[in-house]
């Protein structure tokens, strides 16, 4: 679009009253009988913990109705609903294999023993008291995206549930290099089995590599302690790693010289390739970006738009990310707020002025590392159609001539309906 | 006061350097290795066998086993019912498997993992109610249902880290992780 039609467009939008988000337009509404009954009367009264407005009620994570039990498997934030990055705490997306344990701080206890000089047991305060550490990193799900794909597209898609395994968080905790220094690491030490303190007692193998780099023993998310559902008192946060390897509600942690190749290692969270192999120890996020507005089940107006998505990748920084308006033909660069961090979600933004012609918009994500999103055919090259896990490919939108937003994926001859089973339960969420 | 606020940072120095002489901040319980084992409730089973504990079960105790606690959710046999199939042909997997066909005898790469799992997280509702002999039982019962060893067999220490996995021979390294950790083998 050349400068003078988008000013053409831009004043044209604007007589028309079109600087509004979504349907229903303030400016032909009259003044709203209630909007000043609350400068009459006082309002409500300090209160010891805040909740949001009863007016944002729906603002909720999306739970499959689907599900077999409420016990295992996965509900999504709803990031349609939500600006910035950060995501609240009640809304970050879920994930358990046994239900979210109760468990009463006073009673916690971390213990690191194996190959160890010293094994050692930690109480909460204990682990307070080490040196800490915030950082900004978000947890993804390796099953997030599986949602997102069908064949033929599900005409009902949201952002939400394309993408919502997704979440940010500030997390802050001594680090697990700190604790095992304190351990003495004995000679021949490769391998960390941290253990949940959840009825799954869930397991995975970590490297003592990655441990020693980056990863928390976290106990605080966003400021205050880390919610039940995602491992209070203390969980691990594993930067840039699928989140089933970030086990919440740590109990223990086990020294050894070889991985306990887990049933969450093996049987579930292991890649199927296109050439019938599958693969193990796939613990790296691939970058992955979602278009939150305008995106499935929405609707807008001609005029004035701001596209933002957010974008993140385990291997580093979100160095851009791109925007077609025209189904793939073409890409401009979107602006990238806050200044991207290594391995956390990133927003971006793109200012555009819809002419009320149907098209269909995209987002693509690059890496530091030069890493970018497939195609729905460039990700069935290289995984197998069977394959549940990692899909991270570019998610389309389909802007009708009526402003309705649907999912805007292409139907692919050859490839499979879905991801995942029906039935089988699991991380993709709604399966 | 001055001077007791030196003396103060003085000691408060030295003690930092004290505390922190071997790099460590001193802080923590040392456990003794009986107490590391009263807190080690459901200990993992490594992929060469290390952690199983004694006991043995064999298919026909395991058919037991699996009646009473697991055919509710897991199927009369294994087939699936509310819950997921345990049981498939002992051929791996291929690329046009539907995934809802994963199961025990054509995805499971260790046997291994079976007992840890079973002992650690089943029954779903009510883990840590079999013994050790329970566990080897119905271990015993699910790799015989999925073809994987013979009727006679009786699965303990000694013969379940032997017990090869059809799909086993599909399992790699994923190619990126293998370039991180160039020492890092699968067992
Ligand atoms: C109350 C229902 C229930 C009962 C009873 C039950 N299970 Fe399960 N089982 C589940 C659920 C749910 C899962 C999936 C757990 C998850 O999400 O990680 C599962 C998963 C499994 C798996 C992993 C399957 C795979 O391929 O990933 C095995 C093996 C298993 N159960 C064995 C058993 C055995 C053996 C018993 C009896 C001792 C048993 N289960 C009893 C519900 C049950």
């Amino acid at each position: 679009m050349n400068r003078r039609k988008l000013l053409q467009l831009l004043s044209k939008g604007a007589a028309a009253g079109a600087f509004v988000k979504l349907s229903g337009g303030l400016a032909q509404s009259k003044i709203p009988q209630g909007a000043t009954e609350s400068m009459k009367v006082l309002g409500a009264t300090l209160r010891e913990y805040g909740e949001r407005s009863e007016f944002e009620k729906d603002v909720i994570r999306y739970i499959s109705p689907n599900l077999r039990s409420r016990h295992t498997g996965a509900d999504f934030a709803p990031l349609e609903k939500l600006e910035g990055v950060i995501t609240p705490s009640s809304l970050h997306f879920e994930r358990h294999h046994g239900g979210v344990p109760n468990v009463n701080p006073a009673d916690y206890r971390l213990v690191i023993h194996g190959m160890v000089e010293r094994p050692l047991m930690f109480t909460l305060q204990d682990l307070k008291r080490f040196p800490s550490v915030t950082r900004t990193y978000f947890i993804e799900c390796a099953g997030n995206g599986q949602n997102g794909y069908r064949n033929p597209p599900d005409m009902t898609l949201t952002a939400t549930r394309s993408r919502g395994l997704v979440s940010n968080s500030s997390w802050t905790g001594v680090p697990l290099s700190i604790l095992l220094k304190e351990a003495g690491l004995k000679e021949g030490a490769r391998w960390l089995i941290p253990e949940g303190q959840d009825a799954a007692a869930y397991t995975r193998s970590l490297p003592l590599e990655k441990a020693l780099d980056d990863v928390l023993v976290a106990y605080a998310q966003n400021g205050e302690a880390i919610r039940p559902e995602q491992g209070y008192p203390v969980r691990l946060v594993v930067p840039g790693w699928e989140g089933s390897i970030q086990v919440k509600w740590l109990r223990r942690i086990q020294v050894t010289d070889t991985p306990v190749m887990s049933k969450d290692e093996t049987s579930e969270y292991t890649d199927v390739m296109a050439d019938g192999k599958i693969y193990a120890f796939t613990w790296v996020m691939d970058p992955e970006s979602i278009i939150t507005y305008p995106s499935g089940l929405q609707q807008i107006q001609r005029g004035f738009h701001e596209i933002r998505g957010l974008a993140w990748s385990g291997h580093g920084r979100i160095r851009r990310v791109e925007i077609s308006l025209d189904g793939g033909k073409s890409w401009k660069q979107a602006s990238l707020e806050p200044a991207p961090d290594a391995l956390s979600v990133v927003r971006f933004k793109y200012n555009w002025v819809w002419d009320g012609k149907e098209t269909v918009i995209m987002s693509r994500a690059w890496d530091e590392k030069g890493n970018t999103q497939p195609t729905q055919e460039e990700f069935f090259a290289k995984w197998a159609r069977n394959n549940r896990y990692h899909y991270n490919a570019i998610q389309a939108w389909r802007i009708g001539a009526d402003g309705k937003v649907v999912n805007g994926d292409k139907t692919l001859a050859g490839a499979p309906a879905q991801l995942g089973a029906v039935g089988r339960g699991g991380c993709g969420g709604e399966s | 006061m001055r001077r007791k606020w030196f003396y103060l940072a003085l000691s408060a120095l030295a003690l930092s350097a004290l505390v922190l002489a071997q790099g460590r901040y001193q802080i923590g319980t040392p456990l003794n290795e009986q107490e590391v084992q009263e807190w080690n409730i459901r200990p993992s089973i490594l992929a060469n066998g290390i952690g199983l504990p004694p006991g043995q079960g064999t298919v026909d105790e395991g058919a037991k086993v699996y009646a009473t606690h697991c055919a509710g959710c897991h199927g009369s046999s294994g087939e699936g019912g509310a819950f997921t199939r345990l049981v498939s042909e002992p051929f791996p997997i291929t690329k046009e498997t539907d995934s809802v066909d994963f199961a025990i005898g054509n995805y499971w790469q260790y046997a291994t993992t079976l007992f840890d799992y079973t002992r650690r997280a089943m029954p779903f509702a009510t883990p840590g109610i079999l013994s050790n002999d329970e566990v080897y039982a119905v271990v015993a019962y699910i790799l015989y249902q999925n073809g994987v060893i013979d009727e006679s067999e009786p699965m303990n220490a000694q013969t379940l880290p032997r017990v090869q996995m059809p799909a086993r021979a599909l399992l790699e390294l994923d190619p990126g992780t293998q370039k991180r950790f160039p020492w890092l083998k699968l067992p």
